[in-house]
């Protein structure tokens, strides 16, 4: 249940407003997780400026998926503090909950309702009242198809609104689940792995649509690709053994001795990833942590 | 002339949905029979005897009960084997109302309490026979018992996320419970004998064919009804998150529903579809024992909806009339083979057909040139949800 300060508890439909006046939106602090001994997230500390789009990088195993499970209630933490805003305490709801206070998340797989068409896959998603009688009775708004058309035409999945959803290619898939964390109007996004499995020119496409949505949005991408996220990064968060190992731009994080440590072992100082433009791994950095053995995945 | 009649036939044929399909053939059916019941003389090639009246009764009250099963199983993934309960439940509320209809008619003759509570030397009614006799109140039981145990049984399960297999098998245990409970001649509800020995209902007569006939056309009814609030639920927004969270119930949770509330909200509509079923079941079979809480019997209601066609609502109705069909004729030859064949038939059909006999029929539509779209369409889902949406039109996959 979401209170609000004076104590009187508001349903998670009415929307909330995040109290933003320290710009910052996300607050995590001092986040423990561990699983059967082995710790994922280790007094983790991180801090998402109300608009801003941050990169989350770091090999597997770092804990990048396992931050967001947190964020969106999927985990509980042993320890620590995550809030939205100043006020909305995240570990006292549950995921619908959190989805609905506006926290909208993409997986690293790709999930999307199969069985159904990619228009009611929007429809599904739209911001409003996500309980039963209204769910039973309710019909679409003029408002709400202008909507659903509107994300159609971004995602560019406009002729093929009354397909299911299973017939989409890889890719395509990838674009629903972005156009259903648009239609839940969330106000912060946090972005699994968005380009695994595209092609060069969906990949900027999709850079291209996260930049745009930063500043309304705050977005929080976990990416394994450099060259994708050099195209669309301010700020980098690099995690590393379940804490925060270095932030900063890109360029500083990427000649941080620790960062080039961890990602390219002892051997090799080169810089992580210039050689490696189209966005695929190469022998460098990245096939590093692609090829490192972890619980993620 | 005659080119042209066709033509049109096949027009009309076209445009029906399968709302309209189902209740027109339930109407023309309930119809003829009730006609030809009535006006042929016994004699008579056409007449239609009150036994078979009273059997396809029967057989509608099982297409209810599987459509029941259809909206949990097929578009909500939770494999209830356990509908039986509910079906008992509503049974069991409709004879106690018969019960006390028989008033001192009884054996005993005791214008209070039915015999079998008289054989057990019981003096008063127990408190929960309070209000059987009247009418409005069976009615009101024939929905509230059921509702209530799948609601009960719901929030337990599907709040602390049993699914699968695990649900499977607790569903299973409800229902040998309940059944073991009503074989207890103490629960009050007649013991292993169950309730029988009906007179009337509503003042008429269960022996009068009339009555039995009235009995068919009521479940007609309550079919057509039932079918139309179903086709209504799965067709809203309502029936897209239940199938949403049959294939992905964490994303449906991320996108910002309570899963588990739908779940129980379907499996409580479910149960009392089932317990009306049940209700309707009893007078025109005229007993209602434990031995409707069988396991067996609930793993029969999934065999149908199986071989009907899940995920379709009248294969379910399609499957529950020709397997009860084909259990009453293979019964009558060779009873001791029937459960042989009736899984023979399940595991051909699983094989062959795995989205059951109405996932054959779009193919058999086209091949006669009847379906909707005759364009190369993998389903048929497209053309419906389009239709559905009406204003905006997608792009058909046409012309391939």
């Amino acid at each position: 249940m979401i209170v609000d300060k004076a104590g009187t508890p508001i349903t998670a439909t009415d929307n909330v407003q995040p109290d933003t006046r320290h710009g910052v939106i996300l607050y995590v602090e001092d986040v423990s997780v561990s699983f059967d001994g082995f710790k994922a997230l280790n007094d983790l500390n991180l801090y998402i400026n109300d608009g801003e789009l941050r990169c989350l990088i770091g090999a597997n195993g770092a804990g990048k998926t396992t931050l967001m499970d947190v964020i969106t209630g999927k985990i509980r933490p042993d320890t620590g503090k995550v809030n939205f805003g100043q006020q909305v305490d995240l570990l006292q709801l549950d995921e619908s909950e959190i989805a609905r206070v506006g926290i909208g998340r993409k997986f690293q797989k790709p999930t999307v309702f199969e069985a159904l068409s990619v228009y009611k896959n929007i429809e599904l998603s739209l911001a409003g009242d996500k309980g039963i009688w209204t769910s039973l009775f309710g019909k679409l708004t003029g408002e709400q198809r202008d909507r659903i058309d509107e994300i159609l035409r971004t995602i560019g999945l406009t002729n093929e609104a009354f397909y299911m959803a299973e017939r989409l290619s890889h890719g395509q898939k990838q674009w629903l689940e972005i156009g259903m964390l648009l239609a839940a109007e969330p106000r912060v996004l946090l972005v699994d792995e968005p380009v695994a499995g595209m092609t060069g020119q969906e990949t900027e496409r999709t850079a291209e649509l996260l930049t745009s949505l930063a500043g309304e949005h705050s977005v929080v991408v976990v990416e394994h690709d450099m060259a994708f996220v050099r195209s669309i990064a301010r700020t980098v968060t690099v995690l590393h053994q379940g804490s925060v190992l270095a932030e900063g731009s890109m360029s500083e994080v990427q000649s941080n001795p620790e960062v080039i440590k961890v990602y390219l072992g002892e051997d090799s100082g080169e810089d992580s990833g210039d050689d490696n433009s189209e966005g695929y791994p190469s022998e460098s950095g990245e096939e590093y942590i692609e090829a490192s053995s972890s619980k993620e995945g | 002339m005659n080119m042209k009649t066709t033509h049109t036939f096949v027009e009309i044929i076209r445009k029906m949905s399968h709302l309209h399909i189902v209740v027109g053939t339930l109407f023309v059916a309930t119809i003829y029979v009730s006609f030809c019941n009535l006006a042929f003389a016994e004699s008579s090639f056409l007449h239609v005897s009150d036994y078979t009246v009273s059997l396809f009764g029967k057989y509608l009250c099982y297409a209810l009960l599987a459509l029941a099963v259809d909206l949990v199983w097929g578009y909500c993934g939770i494999l209830s084997l356990g509908h039986g309960a509910f079906f008992g439940l509503g049974g069991y509320a409709m004879g106690m109302y018969l019960m006390r209809q028989i008033g001192d008619r009884g054996v005993y003759g005791n214008a209070e309490l039915p015999d079998f509570m008289v054989f057990l030397n019981w003096t008063e009614l127990p408190w929960y026979w309070a209000g059987s006799s009247s009418f409005l109140w069976m009615v009101l039981m024939v929905f509230v018992a059921p509702g209530i145990l799948a609601f009960v049984f719901g929030m337990l399960a599907f709040r602390s996320r049993v699914s699968g297999v695990y649900l499977s098998i607790m569903t299973q245990a409800m229902t040998y419970a309940l059944m073991l409970a009503f074989f207890r001649n103490e629960m009050g509800f007649g013991g292993n004998n169950g309730l029988t020995d009906f007179k009337e209902i509503a003042g008429f007569s269960l022996q009068d064919p009339h009555t039995k006939l009235g009995l068919f056309v009521v479940t007609a009814i309550a079919l057509a009804i039932a079918y139309w609030v179903s086709n209504y639920i799965v067709k809203s927004k309502l029936g897209a998150i239940i199938t949403a969270t049959r294939d992905a119930e964490s994303r449906v949770r991320f996108v910002g529903y309570k899963p588990e509330y739908y779940k129980v909200w379907i499996f409580v509509v479910s149960a009392m579809i089932a317990g009306v079923a049940g209700a309707l079941y009893v007078p025109q079979v005229g007993i209602i024992n434990p031995g409707e809480f069988s396991p067996l019997n609930s793993i029969e209601i999934v065999v149908w909806v199986a071989i009907g066609g899940r995920y379709t609502l009248y294969g379910a109705i399609i499957g529950a009339i020709l397997v009860s069909y084909a259990k009453t004729r293979f019964t009558a030859i060779m009873p001791e083979a029937w459960l042989f064949a009736l899984g023979g038939l399940f595991v051909l059909v699983t094989l062959l057909f795995p989205k059951g006999i109405a996932g054959a029929l779009p193919g058999v539509a086209r091949r006669f040139g009847l379906d909707a779209n005759t364009n190369d369409n993998k389903t048929n889902k497209n053309n419906a949800q389009s239709e559905e949406q009406g204003t905006l039109k997608a792009p058909r996959a046409g012309g391939q």
